[in-house]
């Protein structure tokens, strides 16, 4: 059987089983007591090992059979959980993610666990001793489906169906099928099961469901519910000639008790106020009934989207950019034509793509949430390592960002947040003594603001003490000890991204590699954004990374510098000017110009540029005031042409240290224009 | 180049620098345009003519004359930009003309001569004679070395 096809199903699979796991086993720790959570994991862990066994990678197989065992006495209330077990089993989910990620990078999944599968074999048998009897009873009812088994319920529709069939002169029968429990391709035994029964008559129901059947949700027996004319005892017979089955049982199914129990179970239901879904395929225990609730969002997302590979959708932008730029084209020519009707076409034309651009934009915004989700792990691991106590908040993990933006903030965001955890926030005793909580906590939160995504990191704890970087950054000769007087607490803060700049005492493996916040500044400018800091000492501090919607179109203002044209992003604009030649004021090897009473250096990108002059000068000069942080500057220019929504492009690799160009885009007249990176002029 | 050895001919494009004719493998050409507008790159190296449009992806623009050290030449109806792929890599080369495929066998194809003449030796990776033609077979790795870019762009920080 060749399973490569399954392969990226399988991978992106595991990985959500995985995900669900860290954030149920997050919950359950806040919980210790809700079962339904512990089913919860259980039940992803079941499917991935299914999952694995069937790809075969054994190891993953192994090891996430192991930590189900563990799960499996915890619901049975066997193993009392402590935070060992709960290290251990995180330690698990690690290296388990750990060989998914291999296979997704073209590895065989396989990783030494030795180690973690002899811890969780401790743990098993520390306190299983007693169980060994049990075991085996314990498998029976391993899953909330299996118990399901024992009857299946049937709906208004099925029941009818059931009763019709009847009146033809057809029999119902309940099967229940039970594998070996040896047996490795469920899935395959499950399907020749059903071709057997389709043979001789219908398939009404099973239980678990079909889908789940497939998928091997179940344990080693189902039920099955068919209407044939043939008798019980060839039922039973063709059935255990499928190999691997282990026993079948035939029951009649009697219809008027079936109308009862239905009732029964609606009025049950109604009362409940379950939703339309559960009616459907009701559950016996009501332990399990929570479970269910939890997994209707899901089932229903699943309805509604379909996978599609990520680099289509690439190819579609791209596409469709050269649709845009096509566009601009034939605008230009419809205008030269003035052809009414061919006017008319165009302008619908473009009206459609505004529409499909917005469409294909949209398509590419990913929830923050995926970065986010990996954060309370990580904050449970560090706070463990560092003896610290951290409440880790997360909020607006719905905002959605642009896929190119949210491939790359992961990186800024964890540094942030470790340095929160390992600078910001204090031992438990020393905010004792402060008066604070014992536990500290970190609030992560993400919200769309006009054209912008924000990202707020704010924690309460100790802040930044301004004599301590002011000293910091003059022993590191950041900055000298007279500018340091002057400096404002803002100034001070922002200080700690400079580079060079690292306020840790020692370097700890948790943030401090040598590397400091400088990397985070430069990062999130290269994506085009901004990061700030406030801080209060003894209050906390509060990141906020201000980011554009989308790093694919982006509005910028068109200038000539003699006969070239240039963009410059809008975000760094504040306003354009003219001035005349003779306010221009000669500093310091500078070319000034006073500016609402602020002395405003002059950059001349001409000259910078090197471009080649062609047109003489007139008295007056067009100048672009840009700022990067709290500097500014002017740029020179020889005129405006206007501002326009571009499609940015990437010089590519050869040229893409291209000194202060960000990228280029295509006009409408098929031209390159260069995007002037503002960041790297202002020094 | 070296992929083709095996086979007993090489599909070339033949294209002129001056008076010499240069030969690059058809399997590392993308196509051959027109010249058209070039939107000059700032402070790049004084061969890297700039960047072009070709169907919506910017594409780097080389002149092999300036890459040669070649005196320069005016653009004209002739002149060709060939572009070629490397290592996921498209960049356009600008030549004097380009008309001619070839087929060149395989044992035509000898080391650099000692001397040649103007063109640096290292842009060079062999010769063949094929029918009193001298065609020069060019080594796209040297012309494209991303190296000298990045050192001319740390010398600039």
């Amino acid at each position: 059987m060749d399973l490569n096809q399954y392969l990226e199903v399988f991978i992106e699979e595991s990985k959500e089983h995985l995900q669900t796991c860290s954030e149920q086993l997050l919950e359950l720790e806040k919980h210790p007591q809700d079962i339904g959570i512990v089913n919860e994991i259980f039940r992803s862990a079941h499917t991935l090992k299914g999952m694995s066994a069937t790809m075969g990678y054994e190891d993953l197989a192994n090891l996430t059979h192991k930590m189900e065992n563990i799960l499996d006495e915890i619901r049975n209330e066997k193993i009392q959980l402590s935070s060992e077990i709960f290290d251990v089993i995180f330690l698990a989910v690690d290296d388990l993610e750990a060989m998914v990620m291999s296979i997704a990078e073209g590895g065989n999944g396989k990783r030494d666990v030795s180690e973690v599968v002899a811890k969780l074999e401790m743990i098993e048998n520390g306190e299983s001793l007693l169980s060994v009897g049990i075991a085996e009873v314990a498998a029976a009812v391993e899953m909330p489906i299996s118990e399901s088994i024992a009857k299946s319920v049937y709906d208004e529709f099925e029941l009818t169906v059931l009763q019709q069939s009847k009146e033809q002169g057809f029999e119902s029968y309940e099967i229940k099928v039970s594998l070996r429990e040896d047996c490795l391709l469920k899935g395959a035994r499950v399907f020749m099961v059903f071709e057997v029964l389709e043979k001789l008559g219908e398939v009404i129901k099973s239980a678990p469901s079909v889908d789940k059947l497939e998928e091997e949700q179940f344990d080693q027996s189902f039920c099955v519910t068919v209407v044939t004319k043939v008798s019980v005892e060839a039922l039973q017979k063709k059935v255990m000639k499928v190999s691997e089955v282990d026993e079948v049982i035939v029951s009649k199914l009697d219809l008027s008790e079936l109308r009862v129990a239905i009732n029964e179970e609606v009025h049950k239901l109604t009362t409940n106020k379950e939703d339309q879904e559960s009616k459907n395929e009701p559950t016996v225990p009501s332990a399990s009934s929570k479970d269910e609730k939890m997994n209707h969002p899901s089932s229903k997302q699943h309805n509604k989207t379909i996978r599609v590979n990520i680099d289509r959708l690439d190819v579609l932008m791209n596409l469709f950019e050269e649709l845009v730029i096509d566009r601009g084209r034939l605008e230009q020519i419809s205008k030269e034509l003035e052809n009414t009707e061919l006017d008319e076409t165009v302008e619908r034309m473009s009206r459609v793509t505004g529409d499909l651009q917005n469409i294909i934009l949209n398509m590419r915004m990913v929830p923050v949430e995926t970065v986010f989700n990996r954060f309370p792990k990580m904050v449970r691991t560090l706070t463990r390592d560092l003896h610290k106590k951290v409440a880790l908040e997360i909020y607006g993990a719905e905002t959605e960002l642009d896929r190119t933006v949210i491939d790359e903030i992961g990186d800024p965001i964890v540094h942030l947040l470790r340095n929160a955890l390992d600078h910001g926030i204090e031992m438990p005793e020393v905010r004792k003594a402060n008066g604070k909580p014992e536990e500290g906590t970190v609030m992560l939160k993400a919200y769309h603001s006009g054209n912008h995504v924000f990202i707020e990191l704010k924690d309460d704890g100790a802040g930044i003490n301004r004599e301590k970087v002011l000293k910091k950054a003059i022993a590191n000769q950041v900055i000298t000890e007279q500018l340091a007087a002057t400096l404002t607490d803002k100034q001070v803060n922002e200080l700690i991204f400079a580079s060079g700049f690292s306020t840790a005492d020692q370097i700890s493996d948790v943030s401090g590699r040598g590397v400091g916040l400088d990397v985070v500044k430069s990062k999130i400018e290269a994506l085009g954004g901004v990061v700030s800091i406030d801080s209060v000492e003894g209050k906390g501090s509060d990141f906020l990374i201000q980011l554009p919607l989308t790093l694919s179109i982006i509005s910028v203002m068109l200038v000539e510098i003699q006969q070239e044209k240039y963009a410059i992003p809008l975000s760094s604009i504040i306003e354009t000017a003219i001035i005349n030649k003779t306010d221009i004021m000669n500093g310091h090897n500078q070319q000034v110009i006073d500016f609402r009473g602020k002395v405003l250096p002059l950059l001349f990108l001409k000259d910078i540029f090197e471009v080649p002059e062609t047109i003489d000068e007139d008295e007056y000069y067009s100048v672009i005031i840009v700022r990067k942080g709290d500097k500014m500057a002017g740029l020179v220019v020889d005129s405006f042409i206007g501002q326009q929504e571009i499609v940015l492009k990437s010089l590519g690799n050869y040229l893409s240290s291209a000194f202060a160009i960000s990228g280029a885009t295509i006009l409408g007249d098929g031209q390159v224009a260069l995007i002037i990176d503002c960041n790297a002029l202002i020094k | 180049m070296e992929e083709i050895v095996t086979s007993e001919t090489v599909k070339v494009i033949v294209f002129q620098i001056k008076d010499k004719e240069y030969v690059i493998p058809v399997s590392k050409v993308r196509g051959i345009e027109k010249i058209m507008h070039i939107t000059r790159v700032p402070r790049s190296l004084p061969f890297v003519k700039g960047v072009i449009n070709l169907r919506g992806v910017i594409t780097p623009i080389i002149d092999l004359r300036a890459r040669f050290e070649i005196e320069k030449a005016e653009y004209d109806d002739r002149t060709r930009i060939i572009i070629v792929t490397l290592d996921n890599m498209e960049a356009g080369l600008i030549v004097d003309s380009a008309n001619d495929v070839l087929d060149i066998p395989e044992s035509s194809i000898e080391p650099q001569p000692e001397v040649i003449g103007n063109v640096a030796m290292e842009y060079i990776s062999g010769v063949a004679k094929v029918e009193k033609r001298l065609l020069t077979l060019l080594n796209l790795d040297q012309i494209l070395n991303q190296n000298e870019i990045h050192d001319s762009a740390v010398k600039e920080a």
